[in-house]
């Protein structure tokens, strides 16, 4: 991929996601701003008792003394200091106490995706060259139930089986606490705490792909290109990767960049699920609290990442057909 | 989907202005319904849920959370209580009737919340064009980013966990994708003749919007719903789970959240509302996949 396709993509994607990151930003602070309650009540609370002065301090020692527009402001002046507030529950910085999970949510959700990617494109492939045939209509009625269920009950019915039943895989945390593996040892321990939970988020996904991709490859076959190609005398297998594979991945990577949102949301409650400490259980708990700073800072950086994961299926594209570049 | 041809009104068409061969489609539609097995299939299970969920009150009467019988019998156990019960003696068949009252309920006011901004945004977007298309494409794109659990999770949070605040959350977050759909589809029809006559005819806007266009985009609107439907399901029933339900109602989300300390002995207790989940959202994904193939004939040649 040419350096200059994607200077030249970037060029165009990146000042429109910038008006896109303001308005998350407002919207966010907005939504939170009407949250019956503050973060000074919560720990009024939980002190058990506070005066109208104390409280008055607090309110000010947190900024929520100021205008709402004033808020604003303030909030996006430490934004591109990247300050986002201190966590008024836990004391610490917002930004750490997200970075201190993030790598965990994102290892849980990009796993998920990539796996519903390649399986998603697979049988999406092996449908479309049995269209209409028993193996397509099998794999059919399967993915049509994968479908339809809620990805955490798949997760809980999976503990069912393969930890209880079975005794195969843990059924909590994301490694085994204490054990200090080293190299070889730690992947396959991280990876046997991984699986359960990345299938349970990836395969409604993955049913996705699946359809998407039968589709479209049934779509590209009938293509004059596929017909020119095979007068060539390209070889059968070169001809389906290199022509027809590759125009029918364009879809699938439009559809599986806007699902990076959906994924993080499913996370949450996949995490809640498996005990597994990512940005989830952060988020239940700052909502439960109501603090503020840790909810507004992990929904930015979802948002943040779906931009990104946006601006990076654009310079997919532009290589998967070079021709999206001149729209 | 690139309609530049005049699309054949395949369900109610526009009155007065583009009522062609009405009666010879209605008959192609109900062929259509007859051989799609799937269709058939699903409308089947869609009815027996609803049903189940309309005389859950007569069938169940009573309190769904109430003790009736001893804890942690297995279903086809006792005869009085076939589905077994719960930790604390409740009888999870009533569980599971009301539960597809919750369910329902959600799922059909949260897709009308989702259609009607959606509708809205994406028809003034799609017939006006300029500048007040911009704003409202960013304001979908916006909406598109924030992910849709997280965003309700927060509106629920704001407003206090009922059904119908949890419905709307739902439905709020989920609008783009009608908008976007109903945008593509009046900007493809908006150019067409029988929205010219209409405009030469005096009609006002928003007749022509409503009552001219709005028809004639339905086939693809009313597959979304589905879809939006059976979304919301799956999004109530994990905001459920995680305690965030209406405190009020046994949803099957709830009864899945109550289970999950029995996986390890009684896991029939997670298992059955979770399969009354999938039970409904596959009925609904089948119904709207029937529809598209119906309202769209040329999607039959795909299958």
């Amino acid at each position: 991929m040419a350096a200059g396709r994607v200077v030249k993509v970037l060029s165009k994607t990146l000042p429109q996601a910038v008006p896109t990151m303001l308005g998350i930003v407002v919207l966010n602070f907005l939504l939170l701003k009407m949250l019956p309650g503050d973060v000074a009540d919560t720990i009024a609370m939980e002190a058990g008792s506070a005066t109208a002065e104390s409280m008055a301090a607090l309110r000010e020692r947190l900024g929520l003394n100021l205008g709402l527009f004033d808020q604003v402001l303030v909030y996006l002046n430490n934004l591109i200091h990247l300050d986002l507030g201190k966590s008024a529950r836990l004391g610490a910085p917002v930004t750490t106490l997200i970075l201190g999970r993030l790598p965990d949510t994102l290892m849980l959700v990009l796993t998920a995706l990539g796996f519903a990617l390649v399986t998603g494109v697979l049988l999406g492939w092996i449908m479309s060259a049995f269209a209409g045939k028993w193996p397509d209509r099998l794999i059919s009625v399967v993915l049509i139930f994968v479908y339809a269920m809620p990805g955490f009950w798949l997760g809980l019915m999976a503990i069912v089986l393969f930890s209880v039943k079975l005794g195969w895989l843990p059924s909590n945390g994301s490694a085994s606490i204490g054990a200090n593996y080293q190299g070889w040892a730690y992947f396959i321990d991280r990876l046997r705490y991984l699986v359960m939970p990345a299938l349970a988020l990836s395969l409604f996904y993955a049913a996705i792909y699946a359809r998407l991709t039968r589709s479209a490859m049934l779509e590209v076959q009938q293509q004059d290109f596929m017909r020119t190609a095979a007068a060539k005398g390209l070889h059968p297998i070169v001809m389906q990767f290199r022509h027809a594979l590759r125009n029918a991945l364009i879809p699938v990577t439009t559809v599986a960049g806007m699902h990076l949102g959906n994924m993080l949301g499913g996370a949450m409650v996949i995490e809640t699920v498996f005990g597994w400490p990512g940005m989830g259980s952060l988020a239940l708990d700052s909502v439960i609290n109501r603090d503020f700073a840790v909810l507004l800072g992990i929904l930015l950086l979802s948002s943040l990442l779906v931009i990104l994961a946006n601006v990076i299926v654009d310079i997919l594209q532009s290589w998967l057909d070079p021709r999206i570049e001149l729209r | 989907m690139n309609a530049h041809s005049p699309r054949p009104s395949a369900t109610a068409a526009a009155p007065g202005v583009a009522p062609a061969r009405k009666k010879k489609t209605g008959s192609r539609a109900w062929r259509a319904v007859r051989h799609n097995l799937p269709f058939l299939i699903g409308a089947s299970i869609l009815l027996a849920v609803a049903l189940i969920a309309i005389c859950a009150g007569v069938l169940y009467p009573g309190d769904p959370r109430d003790m009736v019988t001893l804890p942690l019998s297995w279903p086809l156990t006792d005869n009085e209580y076939p589905l077994g019960s719960g930790s604390l003696g409740t009888d999870l068949a009533s569980g599971l009737a009301h539960g597809a009252q919750a369910s329902l309920l959600v799922g059909v006011s949260a897709a009308s919340v989702g259609l009607l901004i959606g509708i809205l945004v994406g028809a003034i977007g799609g017939y006006f064009g300029g500048i007040a298309d911009d704003i409202l494409v960013r304001i979908t794109e916006l909406f598109q980013t924030v992910p849709t659990f997280l965003l309700v999770i927060v509106l629920v949070a704001i407003s206090g966990p009922s059904l119908p605040i949890i419905a709307g959350a739902i439905g709020v977050a989920t609008w783009p994708t009608v908008a976007r759909l109903v945008r593509a589809e009046f900007r493809t029809l908006r150019s067409n003749d029988f929205v010219l006559a209409a405009r030469s005819l005096g009609y006002s806007t928003t007749r022509i919007i409503f009552g001219e266009i709005l028809p004639n985009a339905l086939p693809p609107i009313v597959v979304t719903t589905s879809v939006l439907a059976a979304n919301a399901i799956l999004t109530e029933a994990g905001l459920s789970f995680l305690g965030m339900g209406d405190p009020n109602l046994v949803s099957w989300g709830s009864m899945i959240a109550d289970g999950r300390s029995l996986l390890r002995t009684e896991w029939f207790v997670t298992a059955l509302p979770g399969a009354a989940i999938t039970l409904t959202v596959l009925s609904l994904n089948l119904v709207g996949d029937g529809l598209n193939d119906i309202l769209n004939p040329r999607s039959e040649s795909n299958r």
